[in-house]
């Protein structure tokens, strides 16, 4: 198996910032439509994020006219052109699927305030 | 082209293609294989190369196989012997190295295996019939049911599908994709499942 997660790891990609449940992020993500390619944002909290070599992958969660939308992400897909971190959030789970069953000012999260280093 | 290829393998994996869509590979450690010995119509009946795999010191082997391996000039035994048929043996020379070199990025391939084994296994596992009700009184919770008629034909049909041994046996999947060839690690990257447990052997053809 060894072999087989080296052969994984060529593929994961280091370039993205780090970023934890509960943060808030852009997903810029590449679609390419014919022949021609563009790039659309996805603005979110991220709610849940797996490992697992080339399978890892990341949920981002938004509220879009009211509806709530959830996008899964696959974390080393080259179809992410970048993911900008805006807010880094303070949550004590590691899964926030709690923000599925609150709106408005319940589903906020409070911003973390890391030591000045 | 040398027919085919033994190999090991080495698991599963996910990786993005060109599209940046996950592709689901199994890694293969395919070869080198060596020639042992060279079977030609005239000789043999039929044109085929006998091919080894994995190395086993000549003194490890047991008598008969040393003998076989020293007749046909093998620096050293194999753990490993199989054959594949050639359309023509001519110009292939016992030792000759044999490599995923042979396969292309494209290619279509079929990979043998012997698949993992079930044991005795039920009707529900081995061919997917439904379970009875759990409850309201039925007794018939796993049982494969009617297997027939009575009167007529009064007999089980044959290649009725009953419970009985699954798994671990050879298996072909056909037709697989070549996703990645690295003939320095001697690794084929083929496109979905094969056959059998990690560290199982695999024999790899061209498709066709």
């Amino acid at each position: 198996m060894e072999r087989v997660d080296q052969l994984a790891r060529e593929q994961m990609r280091g370039d993205l910032p780090a970023f934890r449940p509960g943060d808030t992020v852009e997903v810029h993500v590449r679609i390419v439509e014919g022949d021609k390619q563009r790039i659309q944002v996805f603005k979110g909290v991220v709610i849940r994020k797996r490992g697992g070599l080339t399978g890892a992958s990341f949920t981002v969660r938004k509220i879009s006219y009211g509806v709530g939308v959830e996008r899964i992400f696959p974390l080393h897909s080259p179809n992410i052109d970048q993911v900008v971190v805006l807010f880094r959030g303070k949550v004590r789970q590691s899964r926030l699927y709690y923000l599925r069953d609150r709106k408005g000012k319940a589903a906020r999260i409070k911003e973390k305030r890391s030591p000045v280093l | 082209m040398p027919g085919g290829l033994i190999g090991k393998k080495l698991g599963m994996t996910r990786i993005f293609d060109n599209d940046g869509l996950a592709v689901p590979v199994t890694v293969i450690e395919a070869g080198p294989c060596f020639v042992v010995q060279i079977k030609t119509a005239a000789k043999d009946g039929y044109e085929a190369l006998q091919v080894g795999f994995d190395r086993r010191a000549l003194a490890k082997c047991n008598k008969p196989e040393k003998g076989h391996f020293e007749k046909h000039g093998a620096k050293s035994g194999f753990k490993c012997l199989r054959e594949f048929r050639v359309d023509e043996a001519i110009g292939f020379e016992a030792g000759q190295e044999i490599t995923v070199e042979q396969f292309e990025i494209g290619d279509r391939v079929d990979v043998i295996g012997t698949s993992k084994g079930k044991g005795f296994a039920g009707t529900i596992k081995r061919w997917n019939f439904h379970r009875g009700p759990m409850g309201h009184g039925s007794m018939s919770h796993r049982a494969p049911g009617s297997i027939g008629c009575s009167a007529y034909p009064s007999r089980v049909v044959r290649g009725k599908k009953m419970p009985g041994q699954m798994g671990n046996a050879r298996v072909t999947m056909k037709n697989l994709e070549v996703v990645d060839v690295r003939p320095e690690e001697n690794l084929l990257v083929l496109r979905g499942a094969v056959p059998g447990p990690r560290q199982g052997l695999v024999l790899i053809q061209k498709a066709g």
